[in-house]
Protein backbone atom coordinates (compact mmCIF):
# COMPACT_ATOMS: atom_id res chain seq x y z
CA UNK A 1 0.00 0.00 0.00
CA UNK A 2 1.24 3.55 -0.90
CA UNK A 3 0.43 7.17 -0.18
CA UNK A 4 0.99 10.54 -1.67
CA UNK A 5 4.14 12.36 -0.90
CA UNK A 6 4.55 16.07 -1.18
CA UNK A 7 7.27 18.52 -0.67
CA UNK A 8 5.44 22.18 -0.61
CA UNK A 9 7.66 24.88 -0.85
CA UNK A 10 6.50 28.82 -1.07
CA UNK A 11 7.71 28.94 -4.89
CA UNK A 12 6.17 25.23 -5.99
CA UNK A 13 6.20 21.79 -5.17
CA UNK A 14 9.14 20.50 -5.18
CA UNK A 15 8.72 17.13 -4.69
CA UNK A 16 5.86 14.53 -5.33
CA UNK A 17 5.59 10.79 -5.38
CA UNK A 18 4.06 7.60 -4.61
CA UNK A 19 5.55 6.41 -1.15
CA UNK A 20 5.56 2.98 1.55
CA UNK A 21 6.52 5.22 4.58
CA UNK A 22 7.72 8.59 5.43
CA UNK A 23 10.07 9.55 8.39
CA UNK A 24 10.72 12.61 9.92
CA UNK A 25 11.46 14.51 13.36
CA UNK A 26 9.03 16.96 15.17
CA UNK A 27 9.99 19.54 17.27
CA UNK A 28 9.81 17.31 20.32
CA UNK A 29 12.76 15.52 19.43
CA UNK A 30 11.06 12.19 17.98
CA UNK A 31 11.46 10.60 15.04
CA UNK A 32 7.96 9.40 13.51
CA UNK A 33 7.05 7.44 10.83
CA UNK A 34 4.07 7.66 8.38
CA UNK A 35 2.32 4.46 6.73
CA UNK A 36 -0.78 4.53 4.96
CA UNK A 37 -3.58 4.66 7.22
CA UNK A 38 -2.16 6.63 9.69
CA UNK A 39 -4.26 8.95 11.70
CA UNK A 40 -4.62 12.46 10.93
CA UNK A 41 -1.62 14.44 12.01
CA UNK A 42 -0.18 17.99 11.83
CA UNK A 43 3.30 18.26 13.72
CA UNK A 44 6.26 20.79 13.74
CA UNK A 45 9.51 19.79 11.71
CA UNK A 46 12.62 20.29 13.60
CA UNK A 47 15.83 20.84 11.55
CA UNK A 48 16.45 17.24 10.84
CA UNK A 49 16.05 15.23 7.31
CA UNK A 50 12.70 14.05 5.75
CA UNK A 51 13.09 10.14 4.86
CA UNK A 52 10.97 9.46 1.72
CA UNK A 53 10.64 5.31 0.66
CA UNK A 54 9.61 5.08 -2.45
CA UNK A 55 7.35 1.58 -3.60
CA UNK A 56 10.45 0.29 -5.21
CA UNK A 57 12.59 0.45 -1.74
CA UNK A 58 14.92 3.66 -3.09
CA UNK A 59 15.13 6.37 -0.34
CA UNK A 60 14.76 10.29 -0.93
CA UNK A 61 16.27 12.10 1.53
CA UNK A 62 15.93 15.90 1.69
CA UNK A 63 17.20 18.30 4.55
CA UNK A 64 14.48 20.53 5.52
CA UNK A 65 15.19 23.31 8.10
CA UNK A 66 11.74 24.42 8.83
CA UNK A 67 8.51 23.38 8.30
CA UNK A 68 4.86 21.62 9.07
CA UNK A 69 4.15 17.69 8.14
CA UNK A 70 0.10 17.36 7.54
CA UNK A 71 -0.73 13.34 6.92
CA UNK A 72 -4.59 13.61 6.06
CA UNK A 73 -6.31 10.67 4.39
CA UNK A 74 -3.88 9.10 2.30
CA UNK A 75 -1.51 12.38 1.83
CA UNK A 76 1.43 13.34 3.70
CA UNK A 77 2.06 16.96 2.96
CA UNK A 78 5.53 18.47 4.10
CA UNK A 79 5.37 22.03 4.05
CA UNK A 80 8.84 24.19 3.91
CA UNK A 81 10.33 27.12 3.28
CA UNK A 82 14.33 26.03 3.28
CA UNK A 83 14.42 22.00 1.88
CA UNK A 84 16.99 20.76 0.33
CA UNK A 85 17.56 17.66 -1.96
CA UNK A 86 21.40 15.43 -0.94
CA UNK A 87 22.13 16.87 -4.78
CA UNK A 88 21.75 20.59 -4.14
CA UNK A 89 24.21 20.41 -1.26
CA UNK A 90 27.23 21.95 -1.08
CA UNK A 91 29.18 19.66 1.11
CA UNK A 92 32.58 21.57 1.49
CA UNK A 93 30.77 24.95 2.22
CA UNK A 94 28.48 23.04 5.10
CA UNK A 95 31.67 21.30 6.51
CA UNK A 96 32.96 25.12 7.05
CA UNK A 97 29.63 26.37 8.49
CA UNK A 98 30.06 23.43 10.43
CA UNK A 99 33.05 24.02 11.87
CA UNK A 100 32.64 28.26 12.34
CA UNK A 101 30.20 27.82 13.99
CA UNK A 102 31.55 24.66 16.69
CA UNK A 103 33.85 27.84 16.89
CA UNK A 104 31.23 30.50 17.79
CA UNK A 105 29.77 28.05 19.98
CA UNK A 106 32.63 27.59 22.54
CA UNK A 107 33.28 31.24 22.91
CA UNK A 108 29.99 32.01 23.60
CA UNK A 109 27.23 28.78 24.37
CA UNK A 110 24.48 31.09 24.33
CA UNK A 111 24.70 32.39 20.52
CA UNK A 112 20.81 31.17 19.39
CA UNK A 113 22.15 32.00 15.53
CA UNK A 114 25.39 30.02 15.93
CA UNK A 115 23.60 27.09 17.24
CA UNK A 116 20.58 26.92 14.69
CA UNK A 117 23.17 27.14 12.14
CA UNK A 118 25.41 24.24 13.60
CA UNK A 119 22.07 22.21 13.32
CA UNK A 120 21.21 23.26 9.73
CA UNK A 121 25.21 22.11 8.62
CA UNK A 122 24.77 19.23 10.27
CA UNK A 123 21.97 17.81 8.71
CA UNK A 124 22.65 18.95 5.48
CA UNK A 125 25.88 16.73 5.98
CA UNK A 126 24.01 14.27 7.08
CA UNK A 127 21.44 14.07 4.38
CA UNK A 128 24.53 14.16 1.72
CA UNK A 129 25.85 11.04 3.13
CA UNK A 130 28.44 12.47 5.07
CA UNK A 131 29.50 10.98 8.65
CA UNK A 132 28.99 13.71 11.37
CA UNK B 1 13.26 77.58 -48.40
CA UNK B 2 10.39 75.21 -50.06
CA UNK B 3 11.76 72.09 -48.38
CA UNK B 4 11.77 73.42 -44.89
CA UNK B 5 8.62 71.77 -43.88
CA UNK B 6 9.02 68.53 -45.28
CA UNK B 7 12.58 68.30 -44.08
CA UNK B 8 10.79 68.73 -40.36
CA UNK B 9 8.32 66.23 -40.78
CA UNK B 10 10.93 63.75 -42.32
CA UNK B 11 13.16 64.08 -39.52
CA UNK B 12 10.03 63.09 -37.14
CA UNK B 13 8.51 60.35 -38.77
CA UNK B 14 11.86 59.04 -38.24
CA UNK B 15 12.17 59.96 -34.75
CA UNK B 16 8.59 58.37 -34.13
CA UNK B 17 9.53 55.42 -35.88
CA UNK B 18 12.62 54.75 -33.50
CA UNK B 19 10.24 55.29 -30.56
CA UNK B 20 8.35 52.97 -32.50
CA UNK B 21 10.94 50.35 -32.29
CA UNK B 22 11.64 50.57 -28.73
CA UNK B 23 8.14 50.38 -27.66
CA UNK B 24 7.39 47.12 -29.49
CA UNK B 25 10.40 45.53 -28.09
CA UNK B 26 9.45 46.61 -24.61
CA UNK B 27 6.16 45.05 -25.37
CA UNK B 28 7.26 41.75 -26.48
CA UNK B 29 9.61 41.71 -23.65
CA UNK B 30 6.77 42.23 -20.94
CA UNK B 31 4.32 40.04 -22.60
CA UNK B 32 7.08 36.81 -22.21
CA UNK B 33 7.48 38.12 -18.38
CA UNK B 34 3.82 38.30 -17.95
CA UNK B 35 3.61 34.54 -18.61
CA UNK B 36 6.56 33.76 -16.27
CA UNK B 37 5.26 35.82 -13.56
CA UNK B 38 1.79 34.50 -14.25
CA UNK B 39 3.21 30.71 -14.12
CA UNK B 40 5.34 31.78 -10.41
CA UNK B 41 1.99 33.18 -9.53
CA UNK B 42 0.15 29.84 -10.16
CA UNK B 43 3.28 27.17 -8.51
CA UNK B 44 2.82 29.56 -5.14
CA UNK B 45 -0.39 28.37 -4.74
CA UNK B 46 -0.15 25.21 -2.99
CA UNK B 47 1.79 26.28 -0.37
CA UNK B 48 -0.58 28.89 0.56
CA UNK B 49 -3.31 26.40 0.22
CA UNK B 50 -1.70 24.22 2.43
CA UNK B 51 -1.02 26.71 5.00
CA UNK B 52 -4.68 27.49 5.15
CA UNK B 53 -5.78 24.26 5.35
CA UNK B 54 -3.75 23.09 8.14
CA UNK B 55 -5.03 26.54 9.86
CA UNK B 56 -8.39 25.20 9.02
CA UNK B 57 -7.56 22.17 10.81
CA UNK B 58 -6.51 23.89 13.74
CA UNK B 59 -9.57 25.83 13.74
CA UNK B 60 -11.68 22.52 13.65
CA UNK B 61 -9.75 20.97 16.39
CA UNK B 62 -10.24 23.88 18.66
CA UNK B 63 -6.89 25.74 18.98
CA UNK B 64 -6.70 28.61 20.74
CA UNK B 65 -3.41 31.05 21.14
CA UNK B 66 -2.94 34.71 22.41
CA UNK B 67 -0.78 35.09 19.23
CA UNK B 68 1.21 38.60 19.02
CA UNK B 69 -0.05 38.67 15.32
CA UNK B 70 -3.67 38.24 16.48
CA UNK B 71 -3.42 41.18 18.79
CA UNK B 72 -6.64 43.75 18.21
CA UNK B 73 -6.02 46.69 19.50
CA UNK B 74 -8.84 48.65 21.16
CA UNK B 75 -7.79 52.41 19.79
CA UNK B 76 -5.83 52.58 16.54
CA UNK B 77 -3.19 54.83 17.01
CA UNK B 78 -0.91 54.01 14.11
CA UNK B 79 -1.55 52.46 11.24
CA UNK B 80 0.37 50.77 8.48
CA UNK B 81 0.41 50.87 5.26
CA UNK B 82 2.32 48.41 2.84
CA UNK B 83 2.17 49.49 -0.78
CA UNK B 84 3.55 47.55 -3.46
CA UNK B 85 4.73 49.40 -6.47
CA UNK B 86 7.66 48.69 -9.41
CA UNK B 87 10.98 50.29 -9.69
CA UNK B 88 10.05 51.15 -13.24
CA UNK B 89 7.46 53.40 -15.15
CA UNK B 90 5.71 52.62 -18.51
CA UNK B 91 3.40 50.60 -17.08
CA UNK B 92 0.40 52.60 -17.76
CA UNK B 93 -1.91 53.40 -14.98
CA UNK B 94 0.02 50.25 -13.00
CA UNK B 95 2.07 52.77 -10.16
CA UNK B 96 -0.34 55.65 -9.98
CA UNK B 97 -3.62 53.55 -9.38
CA UNK B 98 -2.01 51.17 -6.72
CA UNK B 99 -0.16 54.53 -5.07
CA UNK B 100 -3.15 56.76 -4.99
CA UNK B 101 -5.24 53.75 -3.01
CA UNK B 102 -2.43 53.87 -0.42
CA UNK B 103 -2.34 57.52 -0.10
CA UNK B 104 -6.27 56.92 0.24
CA UNK B 105 -5.30 54.97 3.23
CA UNK B 106 -3.09 57.11 4.74
CA UNK B 107 -5.52 59.68 4.71
CA UNK B 108 -8.02 57.93 6.06
CA UNK B 109 -5.46 56.99 9.59
CA UNK B 110 -4.93 60.49 9.32
CA UNK B 111 -8.82 61.32 9.67
CA UNK B 112 -9.49 59.09 12.15
CA UNK B 113 -6.62 60.72 14.19
CA UNK B 114 -4.36 58.33 13.49
CA UNK B 115 -0.61 58.50 12.57
CA UNK B 116 0.64 56.23 9.83
CA UNK B 117 3.56 54.31 9.00
CA UNK B 118 4.70 53.48 5.05
CA UNK B 119 6.09 50.38 4.25
CA UNK B 120 7.20 51.17 0.36
CA UNK B 121 8.03 48.29 -1.87
CA UNK B 122 9.08 49.87 -5.35
CA UNK B 123 10.69 52.86 -6.25
CA UNK B 124 7.72 54.94 -8.01
CA UNK B 125 6.00 54.85 -5.06
CA UNK B 126 9.30 55.67 -2.87
CA UNK B 127 9.88 58.61 -5.34
CA UNK B 128 5.98 59.72 -4.89
CA UNK B 129 5.76 59.61 -0.88
CA UNK B 130 9.34 61.11 -0.72
CA UNK B 131 9.21 64.24 -2.96
CA UNK B 132 5.19 64.54 -1.11
CA UNK B 133 7.40 64.85 2.56
CA UNK B 134 6.03 61.60 3.53
CA UNK B 135 7.43 58.98 6.46
CA UNK B 136 8.78 56.17 4.61
CA UNK B 137 9.67 53.31 7.32
CA UNK B 138 10.55 50.93 5.15
CA UNK B 139 11.69 50.96 1.63
CA UNK B 140 12.54 47.71 -0.51
CA UNK B 141 13.76 48.33 -3.94
CA UNK B 142 15.11 45.77 -6.96
CA UNK B 143 12.64 42.67 -6.33
CA UNK B 144 9.40 44.03 -7.56
CA UNK B 145 9.38 42.57 -11.17
CA UNK B 146 10.89 38.97 -9.81
CA UNK B 147 9.88 38.24 -6.15
CA UNK B 148 11.66 35.64 -4.09
CA UNK B 149 10.10 34.10 -1.46
CA UNK B 150 13.10 35.28 0.71
CA UNK B 151 12.44 38.49 -0.05
CA UNK B 152 8.89 38.24 1.18
CA UNK B 153 10.22 37.12 4.33
CA UNK B 154 11.99 40.01 5.14
CA UNK B 155 9.15 42.33 4.72
CA UNK B 156 6.98 40.49 6.61
CA UNK B 157 9.17 39.81 9.41
CA UNK B 158 9.70 43.75 9.63
CA UNK B 159 5.95 44.35 9.20
CA UNK B 160 5.37 41.58 11.90
CA UNK B 161 7.91 43.46 14.35
CA UNK B 162 6.38 46.50 13.74
CA UNK B 163 3.15 45.33 15.07
CA UNK B 164 4.69 43.35 17.85
CA UNK B 165 6.17 46.13 19.07
CA UNK B 166 2.59 47.82 18.77
CA UNK B 167 4.39 50.91 16.44
CA UNK B 168 1.48 49.96 14.35
CA UNK B 169 -2.06 48.54 15.38
CA UNK B 170 -3.18 47.21 12.23
CA UNK B 171 -1.69 47.02 8.82
CA UNK B 172 -3.20 47.21 5.51
CA UNK B 173 -1.76 45.66 2.39
CA UNK B 174 -2.01 47.72 -0.99
CA UNK B 175 -1.32 45.81 -4.00
CA UNK B 176 -2.27 44.97 -7.74
CA UNK B 177 -4.63 41.60 -7.83
CA UNK B 178 -4.05 40.39 -10.86
CA UNK B 179 -7.70 38.62 -12.41
CA UNK B 180 -6.69 38.06 -15.75
CA UNK B 181 -4.10 38.65 -18.36
CA UNK B 182 -6.70 41.32 -19.52
CA UNK B 183 -7.92 42.69 -15.80
CA UNK B 184 -6.36 43.99 -12.69
CA UNK B 185 -7.28 45.81 -10.12
CA UNK B 186 -6.18 47.64 -6.99
CA UNK B 187 -6.78 45.27 -3.52
CA UNK B 188 -6.51 46.89 -0.19
CA UNK B 189 -6.38 44.32 2.30
CA UNK B 190 -6.69 44.17 6.27
CA UNK B 191 -3.37 42.47 6.54
CA UNK B 192 -2.52 42.30 10.40
CA UNK B 193 -3.97 42.07 12.99
CA UNK B 194 -4.95 38.73 11.36
CA UNK B 195 -8.42 37.17 11.17
CA UNK B 196 -9.07 35.14 13.86
CA UNK B 197 -8.44 31.26 13.07
CA UNK B 198 -11.88 30.64 11.81
CA UNK B 199 -12.32 32.81 9.58
CA UNK B 200 -9.19 32.26 7.81
CA UNK B 201 -10.95 28.86 7.58
CA UNK B 202 -14.16 29.70 6.52
CA UNK B 203 -12.32 31.50 3.65
CA UNK B 204 -10.85 28.34 2.81
CA UNK B 205 -8.95 27.50 -0.48
CA UNK B 206 -7.67 24.57 1.48
CA UNK B 207 -9.28 21.19 0.43
CA UNK B 208 -9.09 19.50 3.54
CA UNK B 209 -12.03 17.33 5.90
CA UNK B 210 -12.70 19.64 8.89
CA UNK B 211 -14.62 17.21 10.16
CA UNK B 212 -12.07 14.26 10.66
CA UNK B 213 -9.84 14.48 14.17
CA UNK B 214 -6.09 15.73 13.71
CA UNK B 215 -3.32 14.21 16.43
CA UNK B 216 -1.23 17.36 17.16
CA UNK B 217 2.69 17.59 17.92
CA UNK B 218 3.59 19.37 20.07
CA UNK B 219 0.05 20.60 20.53
CA UNK B 220 -2.48 22.41 18.68
CA UNK B 221 -1.28 25.54 19.77
CA UNK B 222 2.10 25.35 19.11
CA UNK B 223 1.84 24.18 15.96
CA UNK B 224 -0.04 27.29 15.26
CA UNK B 225 2.31 29.56 16.72
CA UNK B 226 4.63 28.18 14.28
CA UNK B 227 2.28 28.45 11.67
CA UNK B 228 1.04 32.09 11.51
CA UNK B 229 4.35 33.70 10.83
CA UNK B 230 4.54 31.35 7.89
CA UNK B 231 0.77 32.02 6.89
CA UNK B 232 2.12 36.07 7.17
CA UNK B 233 4.99 35.58 4.25
CA UNK B 234 2.86 33.42 1.87
CA UNK B 235 0.33 36.61 2.02
CA UNK B 236 2.65 38.99 1.43
CA UNK B 237 4.69 36.32 -0.76
CA UNK B 238 1.53 36.07 -2.92
CA UNK B 239 0.69 39.60 -2.76
CA UNK B 240 4.02 39.94 -4.23
CA UNK B 241 3.67 37.47 -7.35
CA UNK B 242 0.36 39.24 -7.98
CA UNK B 243 1.87 42.39 -8.00
CA UNK B 244 3.92 41.15 -10.39
CA UNK B 245 2.12 39.70 -13.00
CA UNK B 246 0.02 42.47 -13.37
CA UNK B 247 2.99 45.00 -13.67
CA UNK B 248 4.20 43.41 -16.68
CA UNK B 249 0.29 42.96 -17.76
CA UNK B 250 -0.29 46.66 -17.65
CA UNK B 251 3.11 47.30 -18.96
CA UNK B 252 2.25 45.10 -21.79
CA UNK B 253 -1.16 47.21 -22.54
CA UNK B 254 0.37 50.46 -22.37
CA UNK B 255 3.38 49.75 -24.95
CA UNK B 256 0.83 48.29 -27.27
CA UNK B 257 -1.22 51.25 -26.83
CA UNK B 258 2.13 53.27 -27.52
CA UNK B 259 2.57 50.73 -30.67
CA UNK B 260 -0.52 51.71 -32.44
CA UNK B 261 -0.42 55.56 -31.13
CA UNK B 262 2.81 55.95 -33.04
CA UNK B 263 1.89 54.05 -35.80
CA UNK B 264 -1.11 56.21 -36.22
CA UNK B 265 1.19 58.81 -36.29
CA UNK B 266 3.62 57.78 -38.76
CA UNK B 267 0.58 57.71 -41.08
CA UNK B 268 -0.59 61.15 -39.87
CA UNK B 269 2.38 62.28 -40.67
CA UNK B 270 3.56 60.85 -43.73
CA UNK B 271 0.14 62.38 -45.31
CA UNK B 272 1.29 65.82 -44.14
CA UNK B 273 4.99 65.18 -45.45
CA UNK B 274 3.37 64.52 -49.05
CA UNK B 275 1.01 67.41 -49.17
CA UNK B 276 3.84 69.79 -48.14
CA UNK B 277 5.90 67.89 -50.71
CA UNK B 278 3.51 68.38 -53.13
CA UNK B 279 2.74 72.28 -52.26
CA UNK B 280 6.32 72.81 -52.87
CA UNK B 281 6.88 71.13 -56.35
CA UNK B 282 3.31 73.36 -57.31
CA UNK B 283 4.89 76.11 -55.75
CA UNK B 284 7.94 75.68 -58.08
CA UNK B 285 6.02 75.54 -60.95
CA UNK B 286 4.10 78.68 -60.35
CA UNK B 287 7.21 80.37 -59.99
CA UNK B 288 8.81 79.02 -63.49
CA UNK B 289 5.56 79.25 -65.37
CA UNK B 290 5.97 83.12 -63.92
CA UNK B 291 9.61 83.19 -64.81
CA UNK B 292 8.77 82.57 -68.36
CA UNK B 293 5.73 84.13 -69.23
CA UNK B 294 8.25 87.44 -67.25
CA UNK B 295 10.35 86.33 -70.19
CA UNK B 296 7.83 87.74 -72.67
CA UNK B 297 6.82 86.74 -76.71
CA UNK B 298 10.04 84.49 -76.62
CA UNK B 299 7.62 81.54 -77.74
CA UNK B 300 10.70 79.22 -78.43
CA UNK B 301 11.97 79.67 -74.92
CA UNK B 302 8.59 79.34 -73.06
CA UNK B 303 7.58 76.12 -74.91
CA UNK B 304 11.57 74.88 -74.41
CA UNK B 305 10.64 75.72 -70.70
CA UNK B 306 7.29 74.60 -69.95
CA UNK B 307 8.54 70.75 -71.22
CA UNK B 308 11.73 71.15 -68.69
CA UNK B 309 8.48 71.73 -66.32
CA UNK B 310 6.72 68.83 -67.50
CA UNK B 311 9.39 66.29 -66.97
CA UNK B 312 10.35 67.35 -63.83
CA UNK B 313 6.77 67.19 -62.47
CA UNK B 314 6.79 63.76 -63.56
CA UNK B 315 10.22 62.65 -61.73
CA UNK B 316 8.65 64.36 -58.67
CA UNK B 317 5.09 63.05 -58.90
Amino acid sequence: MTFQVELVSPEDISYSGEAEMVIARTVEGGDIAFQPGHVPFIGVLSVWSVEVIRPDGERDVFAVHRGFVQVAGTKVSILSDVSETADEIDIERAKEARVSAKELIQSNSEDQEAIASLERSEVRLRVAGVEV
Amino acid sequence: MAGGKERVLRRRIGSVQNTKKITRAMELIAATRVVKAQQRARSAKPYAEQITSVIENLAAGGAEVDHPLLRKAEKVSCVGVVVISSDRGLAGPYNSSVIRAAERQVQNARSEGADYSLVVIGRKARDYFAFRNFNIDSYTEGISDNPTYEDARRIAETVSEMFSERKVDRVELVYTEFLSIGSQKVAVRRFLPLEDTEVIASEGGGDSNSSTAFEFEPSAESVLEALLPRYVEARLFGALLESAASEHANRQRAMKAATDNAEELIIKLSREMNQARQDAITTEIMEIVSGAEALGSDSEKVTEMLDLVGSSSENNS
